[in-house]
């Protein structure tokens, strides 16, 4: 139970990270939209659970926060990748390409591949 | 580096306690409202497109809490001692039951602990007492010859050095006021031997032996420095009189020093070699005498105990060969000193284990009622722990919690045990029970006994903590809310009800016991000792303390008695030597006038010996049954007469009547005539069956200690100091002990006394654990059957009937746990008897008391429950589940 919502949270924090590197500042609302927009149903439900993830990377120092004004005029909170942020997504970036890749291979590895 | 800084800054928020919901509040406020916005553009009514922007949020609550885990760090355990407060608040009775039953299982574990970490674990205050080991003599812990003494210390090749010492009363007069004191007789190696450093002055070395009474100096422990010299260090070189000889003051002993054996003080430090003057006689050169009380030494580096016994006993073989006559049984064994070696050691060591052993099973006890109490309540819970999971609660956060409360209450109970244990300990270690000796227990609690008390309160917790844990983790909350509790009531008997019918018996067998033991002290309180105690004081005099010799004593015992005699208010003064049922009684053996060969197998009886003065009888109110008492005129010319008691008379002459002018044989063949005849008495203890005693005229045996009885009917408190004030009017520098014989007889009482208190202990912690095991147990069967007590009144049952179904198993446990514990009890009496005066079970008193008392408690413990079984209201009930 505990390690799906691990693993759920780490990919969607690699997914902030993503977003804010591609967008720039944006605030909770922007960053659900578009993680939603290209993951598919990831946060179809649940969009709330961003905010802790939020602030975890806040607090770890990847990504720095501070009111501004939203489209429609009211405070809302921008959020923008800070230089250890953008470091942090280079690594894990390259982290995931690896494991991805491994797995991949593994997956597409036949019985006879493997003898 | 990342999650370190992250780490941080969760640790600094949590400490700085700030609580900022603001910020989330507003990101989800606008959050919504955007997607509202987008839900609108999309074609949905206002409406509508909150709503399905909210459902799109995701339950706020858990957000949050994720969120407020994810800024701060939780102290869930916070949470949850917060919660266990309030929950334990709201039943206090639960909560103080539950705090006190277990702060008296700590409490007793702590006060024995500390006995024993004082008397056992403790090393002595000397440098290395690790090393440091008691020569056993046999069986003998001490009682070694001054001979045989040194040929041990010079030929041995084991230890470092061998010391030794022994103990006396001795008069000291320091100027105005003599009294007497304990003195330790050590050898000139015995600071030395025991690797000591002074703290004022200097200490005893061998240098200062030449020979007997060559060393007349004092070394004062620190205690007797402190409270009768007030710290002066200008007493060095000062000049004391010790029995009347001059001794020089040479220096002070470091202050944790006092003497070898932990119980006891001594007031201060002569040489060995000085103790004619201190004792009265020299055993320094008889090899038969074996007056030297303890032999002890540091092993040499690398010499194990098997070597140094081995290396002993080969001196005492040789020994033994040469002196065969006065030599015998000399095999060593080691021990160490603190506790007189194995003398006291082993039954010291045995006695505080049993004791520690009970201790344990008092708070094993203890927690499985606790257990028992917290299923009761976790039983009760069972709605509100169903409620909670299925709100989505796991069971092991509410299994901590349960694990939290039971950790407050042990938490509670252990401070509150600690705290009452110090106190009794402190007071323990105030208690003089024997005033004339120098006897307490030093004992402090420190750091290892908080500790270990902390320690068993903790384990305590995580164990009654333990007993519903398996109830919890079984809770389906479906069923239950479905459902309601189970009604299942197992009439299966379970482990605990064997535990708790075992304590039930304990509780009874103690109650029986102490009701025969107080039986028995009043008994004893009102027995006929022979003599009558009220009313009247002893004064303990040793004429020898203040250089009375021969023919000198008598002829001031006779002042004395004239002198207090004519004190206002004294209606009669009598000496006698020993006082009857004081700790040092002496015997002898008499054999009848026929008997000519007056070897020990001849005796006709072994008699207690008393020298007294012909008032005395009239003093003690002793009453003459038959015959005179002595005169004046039966002293050294006059023939050797004696008054015996009727016992005697019984075993010597086989009748009572026409014995006076009788005559009997004393083991060195004078013949003694019996002149009067007085009632039995008790002697040597209260429990004692009748035996023999004579009574001899002091001017015929005489002795320079005696006991002064004086009889008045004036306030002892002015009395005392006006026999004191008398006397030292007689002679200044004459140390007297005045007691009134009531106090003395605290010594022949003290067993009796204490086996009463130790049981009435005892007994209380029984009955309060009968009553929290039988509340537990009752409350746990009233609460698991509400329902099924709520369908019977509905049905119609009588009161009666629902108090049966809801407590005759808690009754039924009690009256077994009860016979039981009864029959033990009058199986117990036997062993009691040798402590206590007449204990017999057979007494009708005792047995309606132990009923009273156990049907007490039963209705004690059984109240609270009975009125919730009785209070059941079936149709809320009903309604409710």
């Amino acid at each position: 139970m505990k390690q799906k919502k691990d693993v759920l949270q780490g990919t969607l924090a690699l997914m902030v990270l993503k977003t804010l590197d591609v967008l720039g500042p944006l605030h909770g609302y922007g960053i659900a939209r578009r993680i939603e927009q290209i993951s598919g149903d990831l946060l179809a439900v649940n969009q709330g659970t961003l905010y802790p993830v939020l602030l975890k990377l806040e607090q770890e120092g990847s990504v720095a926060s501070e009111w501004g004004a939203s489209e429609n005029n009211r405070r809302a909170r921008f959020y923008q990748l800070t230089r250890e942020g953008r470091k942090q997504l280079q690594v894990e970036t390259h982290d995931w390409q690896q494991t991805a890749a491994i797995i991949g291979r593994f997956f597409e590895a036949k019985a006879e591949d493997l003898s | 580096m990342t999650s370190l800084r992250r780490w941080v800054t969760r640790l600094l928020n949590s400490l700085t306690g700030r609580v900022d919901n603001q910020r989330l509040k507003e990101e989800i406020e606008e959050h919504i409202a955007l997607e509202t916005a987008e839900n609108v553009r999309a074609g949905l009514p206002p409406q509508e497109a909150r709503r399905q922007a909210i459902l799109k949020f995701g339950g706020v609550e858990g957000i949050k809490e994720d969120y407020q885990a994810e800024r701060a760090m939780q102290w869930i355990f916070l949470q949850d001692l917060r919660f266990s407060i309030r929950v334990l608040r709201k039943s206090p009775a639960f909560t103080i039951v539950a705090v006190v039953t277990l702060a008296l299982g700590i409490a007793a574990n702590a006060i024995v602990f500390s006995v024993m970490n004082a008397l056992i674990l403790h090393p002595l205050n000397v440098p290395q007492a690790e090393s440091l080991y008691q020569l056993m003599r046999g069986k003998e812990a001490g009682n070694h010859s001054y001979p045989d003494y040194l040929d041990l210390r010079d030929r041995n090749r084991s230890f470092d050095e061998l010391v030794a010492y022994g103990a006396a009363v001795a008069g000291i007069d320091t100027g105005g006021d003599p009294s007497s004191a304990w003195v330790e007789l050590v050898t000139g190696n015995y600071f030395d031997g025991l690797r000591l450093q002074p703290y004022l002055g200097r200490l005893i070395h061998p240098s200062d032996e030449h020979g007997a009474n060559s060393a007349p100096y004092v070394v004062l422990s620190y205690a007797y420095w402190h409270s009768h010299f007030h710290d002066d260090p200008g007493v060095l070189g000062r000049v004391v009189q010790v029995n009347k000889h001059p001794f020089t003051i040479v220096g002070v002993a470091p202050p944790q020093f006092h003497g070898t054996l932990t119980f006891f003080f001594p007031d201060f430090f002569v040489p060995l070699v000085n103790q004619e003057q201190v004792e009265g006689a020299n055993n320094l050169n008889d090899r038969g005498k074996r007056s030297v009380f303890a032999v002890m030494g540091h092993l040499k580096a690398g010499v194990t105990r098997e070597q140094a016994t081995a290396d002993l006993n080969a001196i005492g073989a040789d020994l033994q060969t040469r002196y065969p006559k006065e030599d015998t049984g000399l095999t060593f064994s080691l021990a160490p000193p603190s506790l007189y070696g194995d003398r006291l050691g082993a039954p010291v060591k045995a006695f505080l284990t049993g004791l520690m052993l009970l201790a344990g099973l008092i708070l094993l006890a203890a927690c499985t009622n606790l257990g028992s109490l917290f299923a009761a309540r976790a039983a009760d819970r069972s709605r509100e722990i169903s409620l909670r999971l299925a709100l989505g609660s796991s069971r092991g956060r509410i299994l901590r919690q349960l694990f939290t409360e039971a950790t407050l209450i042990s938490l509670l109970g252990g401070v509150g045990g600690l705290a009452s244990s110090v106190l009794l300990v402190h007071t323990l270690s105030l208690w003089q029970p024997f005033t004339r000796y120098p006897i307490h227990l030093d004992i402090k609690p420190d750091a290892i006994v908080y500790a270990f008390a902390l320690l068993l309160a903790f384990v305590s917790g995580i164990v009654f903590g333990a007993v519903p844990v398996r109830q919890i983790l079984r809770t389906n909350p479906y069923e239950v809310i479905k459902a309601g509790a189970s009604g299942k009531a197992g009439q299966r008997l379970t482990l605990r009800d064997l535990l708790l019918v075992a304590q039930i018996a304990i509780c009874a067998l103690l109650v029986t016991s102490s009701l025969v033991a107080v039986r028995g002290l009043v008994r004893s309180l009102h027995s006929n000792f022979g003599f009558e105690p009220q009313n009247a004081t002893l004064a303990d005099i040793d004429l020898s303390m203040a250089g009375y010799h021969d023919a000198q004593v008598p002829a001031m015992q006779k002042r004395m008695l004239a002198a207090v005699e004519a004190i206002p208010g004294v209606e009669s003064v009598g000496l006698v030597n020993p006082a009857p049922l004081d700790a040092s009684s002496a015997t002898s053996l008499v054999f009848t006038d026929k008997t000519a060969d007056l070897s020990q197998a001849n005796a006709a009886a072994q008699a207690f010996v008393y020298q007294i003065s012909p008032e005395y009888f009239h003093a003690a109110r002793t009453s003459l049954l038959s015959g005179r008492s002595f005169t004046w005129h039966d002293d050294q010319d006059a023939p050797r007469v004696a008054v015996v008691n009727e016992e005697f008379a019984r075993t010597i002459f086989g009748s009572h009547s026409g014995v006076v002018g009788e005559y009997y044989k004393l083991p060195d063949g004078t013949r003694v005539q019996v002149v009067g005849i007085v009632e039995q008495g008790k002697y040597s203890s209260l429990t004692e069956e009748a035996k023999p005693a004579m009574f001899l005229p002091f001017l015929q045996s005489p002795s320079s200690e005696t006991w002064m009885v004086v009889r008045s009917s004036r306030d002892a408190q002015q009395l005392g100091p006006a026999i004191r004030n008398t006397l030292r009017g007689l002679d200044a520098g004459l140390p007297v002990y005045i007691q009134t014989w009531t106090r003395e007889m605290d010594h022949p009482l003290f067993a009796t006394r204490m086996a009463t208190l130790s049981l009435g202990v005892l007994g209380m912690m029984g009955a309060l654990l009968t009553v929290t095991g039988i509340f537990g147990m009752a409350a746990y069967s009233v609460s698991k059957r509400l329902r099924e007590l709520g369908i019977r009144m509905a049905l119609g049952a009588q009161r009666r009937e629902v108090l049966q179904a809801a407590l005759g198993r808690a009754c039924k446990l009690l009256a077994y746990g009860s016979a039981a514990g009864l029959l033990l009890g009058i199986l117990a009496s036997r062993v009691l008897s040798f402590l206590v005066y007449q204990a017999t079970p057979r007494d009708p008193l005792v047995w309606a008391g132990v009923v009273l008392a156990m049907s007490l408690l039963g209705l004690l413990a059984t109240w609270i429950p009975a009125q919730r079984a009785l209070s059941v209201d079936p149709l809320r009930l009903l309604r409710e589940e």
